[in-house]
């Protein structure tokens, strides 16, 4: 089926997307380009990305009716229990599959940039598993205020690598693991979320397809129809919720919600919504919306959790903005920290700071009892305790 | 004729060009920069836009761009102070810049205060040649501006012809799979290379940039092409003793 969120031949989704790479990434791109819908679509690729997330990764994940959520919301809220999955977050479906692909490409060395340590930790995992070296960057700020994840990714064997420069978070993260790349071509860049070059994005995004997969069958189980009224997801690159959208990018009864971290507030000039404050430029490869002056210099964004601490936004999500086939709301600081706590107290699920902004746009809208809302639960609040335990005390 | 093609034409042996990042280390250094640069028989100058997150750069650079944004510079201050040196700058002028910043400045706008600042030839970095060929050539012709491909190690044959049939002004060979800075020495597998890329007879000129760093390393760049660009150690060279050192730095080249 082509659907017109997919990526054309030049891996645009509409105006947004391409490949604006230095000219010594032309090869690697190019291979990847070539070969990925095939080794993805091949028998033998579906086989063993298949059975490692379910005997790996714990997939199917849950979709829980939460039902006191429910209730103080006045809706039918289900949410994608994506923190359930090893490592704790939706980012292993992607880096399962990419390490499938990286040795089809016959590959040893895995680079990979992180944020809030998710992705990292992920990528550290898979790279354990299959016996490769992994080296991933990081910002310097996120280095402290992710340290459970730092740990995690020492003790699987992985290279952490800070990054120093800029704003010292995720963007900065992306900038050195792309510098390394350009200067070890011989590396694969396992990327952590629908953005960079093409065919990057559209990778991802096929690669965490698994989560709306799985709604499809999940809710026709618990509510005798495929599609729900709304699906709930926070977007820093858009990874979590392009897997959550793409079985119902086409179905356009589905409401699609993306939440962006409004740190401070929208327009405190301490934000990462991009999609508000953003305009056409080319970030990290890929024409997208990102925020930016008017000169064309990348603004630092800032956020409280580290995942959504990101100036752009993957290009699908750009055109998913832009074409209004999705809702861009936002959420700051404080109402995450509050959507965080009233999770953890009226379901006993602790989630990370990144969904807790996913949460957070629940007391902004205004349902009906018998909408059907998934809310894509995409990652666990352990790395996160530090900062919880902070505003638990205050 | 483009500015560069003229050079050629004069001169097409053991040409030096020197990149230098505007408003660095001081926000009015540019025109200073350029003209001491000039004086000292420099061949082209490469004219660094000062950019946020610049991917192809190292360290050297990237410190040299944040202290350039850090004063103050912007694409209208670069603008203005390359149009001072209109009328007396004799040296073909090069810039170089990333796309966002064409994009955002707007394509067309830009490109008009390239020209008039008497400027011709581009270099940005991450602009990929399936977009030159789908948008930016017909865009660049429009103003009679010529882009500079640059290939590296890794660039097929067939690609480097494809580049050698777009090129009117020169192509860059970036020495090594590398992003820009110093490494020291030429080694035996970079020498393959040049060798390699020379024997291919391009009919375009041949400018080797990225770890040339000083005589030793710009003569032996020379043997395999028209000449070479430094960068990253002349910017050492600049944060490290001020505009005023820079005539011993090129001394010590030619």
């Amino acid at each position: 089926m082509k659907s017109k969120f997919h990526p054309d031949k030049n891996g645009y989704f509409g105006q947004f997307g391409g490949a604006f790479i230095p000219e010594l990434l032309h090869p690697n791109v190019q291979e990847l380009a070539d070969n990925y819908i095939q080794i993805i679509e091949s028998e033998e690729f579906q086989i063993e990305y298949k059975s490692l997330l379910k005997d790996y990764v714990g997939r199917p994940t849950p979709l829980y009716l939460a039902k006191r959520l429910s209730e103080k919301y006045g809706a039918t809220i289900y949410l994608k229990r994506e923190d359930l999955n090893h490592t704790g977050a939706h980012k292993v479906n992607n880096t399962v599959g990419q390490i499938l692909i990286a040795k089809k490409l016959g590959k040893t060395k895995i680079i990979a940039e992180t944020g809030a340590g998710q992705h990292g930790v992920a990528t550290a995992t898979v790279c354990a598993l299959m016996g490769l070296e992994c080296t991933v960057f990081m910002g310097e700020k996120d280095i402290v205020r992710q340290a459970p994840n730092v740990a995690r990714m020492k003790m699987l064997g992985a290279k952490v690598v800070a990054a120093t420069s800029g704003s010292k978070t995720l963007k900065d993260a992306t900038n050195e693991a792309i510098r390394y790349w350009i200067q070890h071509p011989e590396t694969f860049y396992l990327i952590g979320s629908v953005v960079g070059p093409s065919p990057h994005p559209d990778m991802v995004a096929r690669l965490q397809a698994i989560i709306s997969e799985e709604m499809k069958w999940q809710l026709k189980e618990k509510t005798g129809k495929e599609n729900p009224d709304t699906i709930i997801a926070c977007v820093g690159g858009g990874s979590n919720a392009a897997g959550a959208f793409y079985h119902y990018l086409d179905d356009e009864d589905v409401e699609l919600i993306a939440v962006e971290a409004a740190g401070l507030g929208v327009k405190s000039g301490e934000s990462a919504a991009t999609s508000q404050l953003g305009e056409v430029g080319i970030i990290h490869g890929s024409k997208t919306i990102l925020m930016q002056d008017e000169y064309g210099q990348i603004k630092e964004p800032y956020s409280i959790s580290a995942g959504l601490d990101y100036p752009g936004v993957g290009p699908l999500h750009a055109l998913l903005y832009e074409s209004k086939r999705a809702n861009f709301m936002n959420a700051t600081d404080k109402e995450a920290l509050e959507a965080a706590f009233e999770l953890t107290k009226i379901e006993g699920i602790i989630p990370a700071l990144e969904t807790a902004h996913a949460l957070a746009v629940l007391p902004k809208i205004k349902f009906t009892k018998d909408q059907v809302v998934v809310v894509n639960l995409s990652g666990r609040g352990d790395k996160d305790l530090e900062i919880y335990i902070k505003h638990l005390e205050e | 004729m483009n500015s560069i093609q003229e050079l050629f034409q004069k001169k097409d042996k053991n040409l030096l060009s020197i990149y230098f990042t505007c408003g660095y280390p001081k926000l009015d250094d540019t025109t200073k920069v350029i003209s001491v640069l000039e004086k000292n028989g420099v061949d082209f100058i490469e004219v660094g836009l000062p950019y946020s997150d610049p991917l192809a750069d190292g360290p050297t650079i990237q410190e040299s761009s944040h202290k350039a944004l850090e004063n103050g510079i912007n694409l209208d201050i670069v603008f203005q102070q390359l149009m001072t040196l209109k009328e007396t700058n004799k040296t073909p002028l090069v810039l170089m810049g990333y796309l966002n910043q064409l994009l955002k400045y707007g394509e067309d706008k830009f490109c008009q205060k390239v020209v008039d600042c008497g400027i011709d030839t581009l270099i940005i970095p991450d602009l990929p040649m399936v977009e030159y060929e789908n948008h930016y050539q017909e865009l660049f012709d429009k103003y009679g501006i010529t882009n500079v491909f640059l290939i590296t190690p890794h660039t097929s044959d067939n690609r480097i012809h494809k580049i050698d049939s777009y090129t009117k002004s020169f192509i860059y060979v970036v020495a090594s799979a590398s992003i820009t800075g110093a490494k020291g020495e030429i080694s035996d597998t970079q020498m393959d290379y040049f060798k390699r890329i020379k024997a291919m007879n391009l009919r375009s000129k041949l400018i080797i940039g990225f770890g040339i760093s000083d005589k030793s390393t710009f003569n032996t760049a020379c043997k395999y092409a028209n000449g070479a660009i430094i960068g990253s150690a002349f910017i050492k060279n600049l944060g490290n003793h001020g505009i005023g050192k820079m005539d011993d730095f090129i001394k010590s080249i030619i």
